[in-house]
């Protein structure tokens, strides 16, 4: 590989934020015809090199070569004109125009400056195909959930006439299936000469598809690897520059359930899932599986009154209750963390802090509010319980890594000490070391009492974690198990026979 | 067995295209309570004299359309429609330029002030708000510059499209007017809807960062917008000059109010990323028949068109909140 030149080739980059060191004399070097993995834990720097590389960041020190020649991108337009393509890591597309649009816009197909809608149309159904995906391309993409909108965010980098394709976490929020599509796309494209940047925190994806490895750390290279001459074990070494504590000895799930806290009897929303009876006890984790699209949120939602059920009861510590709106189900003691930290979750404006006490402000009602000592308690305990960095409560929580939001997220919630808590993705975007946190933390949680509902596209980790596991198909709840011994096989194999054995 | 799952759904309109079958609805419903009440109102007539009386209303409005589908306001309007007003008057009367020379003349300017406001806007990353209220108070200053008068229009050019009906038979007619309001309705919606800077205008409104980050031209579409905003509010001050065939250096005050009531009421939503210009012809339309209304009834003072406009402004406010609410 050494005999072809680099395609991209950046060299002593250094990126100050005020009050960080987000990048410090970094040399990144990519080649035509591979895939190199970009590593790190959260806030290491690796979506600011790919800010910095498309010019939505500006550098302070260092440069840039594009086939070698040196490149400045005022912006992502002008990086996509020379050939670099980019997912950033939040998915960032517009709600409100098609699936089409948003894979297309900015290079549709026009005849004489008249965008030729049927046209695209069929183009963008093209491009998802290559994914395998097949959803009607002329809705809203506001209405899809995040799983989708990820695809569709692929679809759009992968229609450039790219050189350079740059994906930042792109299988955040996928699941196998999908995860096993976009790689063969990959595969094919790293075949074609395509040079491709990959950002994951999910060790065997990058196992299984980098040739290559940069890892940062705290916004220092620590060096190139490549992936034939490194093991896993050392890879996370390197990352987190101490060896991780053994991730499986994660938890004893505790044994002793209490009584029943949470009982569905037939709760269903049209068009969302099809009539479902789930019991959640006291100190039960309950862990939804289910491939992308198949209801998992969508039940999540029900239970936090997030979407009316058209049928169905819900009953709480004995008590019917009506689930009109999160508000009820607050009140009720049930707290949802969404999937969607973007536009459901946090208040990128705020600080850690703010941002934290806000559900527990809500929950006192706005007549009593928190003493500021209060909220800086709380923000300081979960800043260390689940290690955020920066670990200043004060830090704006639009300048995190993503990573780090989707800890204040989840800290957000955990603060308001509910019965049931209702985690939809909660370790998306989150590192090795600190999912064995979350995970661990979830267990002690349980251990002392709470009800959880564990949403996750991740099977080892829902299997991990769970005593009980709801399998989801086409939005209907098609098997519960009791965890005793599952493996993620025995959950993929009643998915695909739809629960009948 | 994979049994085909084939759902069948009732006819149910999209989600966004209801705050313009609401205004649609409204217009129908008081347009039926006008013909049942007033029989002179059951004529055709009486809808083409709207689309007369508010022709400028429309361009002007059509403007700040694209402003609001970004996510933007603008300010700005009645005033720059009251300086190309008052511009067209003074070059045409005092200054005794030709009508061909001036038209061209006034809309380059309402143009420039539009593009000066969306440079400020978006380079110093001011609110539209507060730049657009400053661009109010300037062009009405260059107003009075001109004349603290009011001016009499007498061009032989002006006073053609003033007084030239064109006919539809069956005893209608309209005004030239309305066919260049109509005619810029056809072009705002062509480009809104067919060309790549259209639907920047949408993802714009959708989202400021993502749009940049997908990479499209996101400087250059809300400069634009305030520049088409200013052309059309030059264009709408013109049709004024037609229509009355005088500039008042007062003329014009609280247009930007109405304009945006209409846009508002056709169901483009303020946060931008929403809407549809024919909406905004709906818009302009329940103003007028609003208007049309509480004159026919001649008991009521105008300010009740205020009051009732200010209800509906409330009403679909909340609609669109609601409709919004239901989609997560
Ligand atoms: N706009 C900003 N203002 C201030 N600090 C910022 C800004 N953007 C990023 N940072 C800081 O820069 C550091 C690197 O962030 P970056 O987003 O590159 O991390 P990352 O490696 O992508 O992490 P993750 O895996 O969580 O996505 C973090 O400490 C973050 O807080
Ligand atoms: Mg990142």
């Amino acid at each position: 590989m050494n005999d072809t030149a680099e395609i991209l080739r950046m060299t002593g980059i250094r990126k100050r934020f005020p009050g960080v060191t987000a990048l410090d004399g970094v040399d990144f070097r990519l080649f035509p015809g591979e895939v190199h993995a970009l590593m790190g834990e959260n806030g290491a720097g690796k979506s600011t090199l790919i800010k910095v590389l498309t010019g939505v960041e500006g550098v302070d020190a260092g440069s840039i070569e594009l086939a070698g020649a040196a490149v400045a991108f005022a912006g992502p337009d002008q990086a996509q004109l020379a050939g670099v393509s980019t997912v950033y890591q939040e998915v960032n597309l517009c709600p409100n125009l098609s699936v089409a649009e948003n894979i297309l816009l900015g290079r549709e197909p026009r005849r004489f400056g008249r965008i030729q809608w049927s046209r695209m149309r069929k183009r963008a159904e093209e491009l998802l195909a290559r994914l395998d995906l097949r959803i009607d391309v002329s809705a809203e993409l506001g209405t899809l959930s995040i799983a989708v909108q990820q695809m569709v965010a692929i679809a759009r980098a992968l229609d450039v006439e790219a050189r350079v394709l740059v994906l930042d976490e792109p299988t955040s929020s996928l699941d196998a299936r999908e995860v096993e599509q976009l790689m063969a796309v990959l595969r094919a494209l790293r075949a074609d000469g395509m040079a491709i940047l990959f950002v994951s925190h999910f060790i065997d994806q990058v196992f299984a598809i980098a040739d290559r490895m940069t890892v940062l750390r705290n916004g220092k290279l620590v060096g190139e690897y490549r992936t034939s001459e490194i093991t896993q074990v050392e890879l996370v070494t390197k990352m987190i520059g101490k060896e991780l504590a053994a991730l499986d000895e994660v938890s004893e799930r505790s044994a002793a359930t209490g009584p029943e806290l949470v009982a569905t009897d037939g709760l269903a929303r049209a068009g969302g899932i099809e009539p479902f009876s789930l019991t959640i006890r006291r100190g039960e984790v309950v862990g939804l599986a289910g491939l992308l699209g198949s209801g998992r949120t969508e039940l999540a939602r029900l239970l936090f009154g997030a979407d009316h059920a058209d049928h169905g009861t819900v009953d709480i510590d004995g008590r019917r209750v009506q689930l009109r709106s999160p508000r009820v189900a607050m009140n009720q003691g049930v707290a949802f963390c969404s999937e969607n930290r973007k536009t459901e979750g946090l208040i990128a404006e705020l600080t850690i802090r703010e941002n934290i006490a806000l559900a527990v402000q809500a929950g006192r009602g706005w007549l009593r509010p928190l003493s500021r000592r209060r909220q800086l308690e709380l923000a300081a305990q979960y800043i260390e319980a689940l290690d955020i960095r920066p670990a200043d409560p004060e830090a704006v929580v639009g300048t995190l890594s993503g990573g780090n939001q989707q800890k204040v997220l989840l800290a957000r919630w955990l603060a308001t000490q509910p019965r049931l808590l209702i985690l939809d993705e909660p370790t998306r975007g989150i590192d090795v070391g600190a999912k064995a946190e979350i995970q661990r933390l979830v267990a002690t949680l349980s251990a002392d009492g709470m009800a959880v509902l564990f949403v996750s596209a991740e099977l080892e980790e829902v299997l991990r974690l769970s005593h009980h596991v709801a399998v989801l198909r086409d939005r209907k709840v098609v098997a519960q198990l009791a965890n005793e011994g599952l493996t993620p096989e025995d959950i993929m194999a009643t998915i695909a026979d739809g629960g009948r054995s | 067995m994979t049994a085909l799952t084939v759902r069948l759904r009732t006819y149910r309109p999209q989600r966004r295209y209801l705050p313009v079958l609401a205004a649609l609805a409204l217009l129908v419903g008081a347009y039926g309570f006008g013909a049942v009440r007033y029989p002179a109102f059951g004529s055709g007539q009486v809808v083409l004299d709207i689309f007369i009386d508010h022709a400028f209303l429309l361009v002007v409005a059509v403007g700040a359309t694209f402003v609001i589908l970004t996510g933007g306001i603008d300010l700005s309007v009645g005033s720059v429609a009251a300086l190309s007003t008052m511009a067209s008057a003074d070059l045409l009367q005092h200054k005794g330029w030709p009508a061909y020379a001036v038209i061209p003349v006034v809309l380059a300017l309402g143009a420039l002030l539009g593009f000066l406001m969306g440079l400020v806007i978006h380079y110093f990353e001011i609110q539209p708000f507060i730049v657009t209220l400053a661009g109010m108070f300037l062009a009405r200053g260059l107003c009075y510059t001109i004349s603290t008068e009011s001016i009499s229009i007498d061009n032989p050019t002006y006073t053609a499209m003033a007084q030239t009906p064109i006919t539809l038979g069956a005893g209608l007619h309209v005004s030239p007017s309305v066919v260049i309001a109509l005619v810029v309705v056809a072009i705002a919606w062509y480009v809104l809807h067919f060309t790549r800077f259209g639907r920047t205008v949408y993802a714009v409104g959708g989202g400021e960062r993502s749009a940049l980050l997908m990479g499209l031209k996101v400087a250059r579409t809300k400069v634009s917008v305030y520049t088409i905003s200013g052309l059309c509010s030059a264009l709408g001050g013109v049709l004024m000059a037609f229509y009355t065939l005088s500039a008042d250096p007062l003329g014009a005050v609280g247009m930007e109010l109405d304009a945006i009531a209409a846009v508002v009421i056709g169901g483009t939503i303020l946060t931008g990323g929403s809407g549809y210009v024919l909406g905004t012809v709906l818009g302009v339309l329940v103003l007028g028949i609003i208007q049309t209304l509480i004159t026919f009834d001649g008991t009521l003072s105008s300010w009740w068109t205020r009051i009732v406009i200010g209800v509906l402004l409330f009403v679909f406010i909340a609609l669109q909140r609601l409709i919004a609410r239901r989609a997560r």
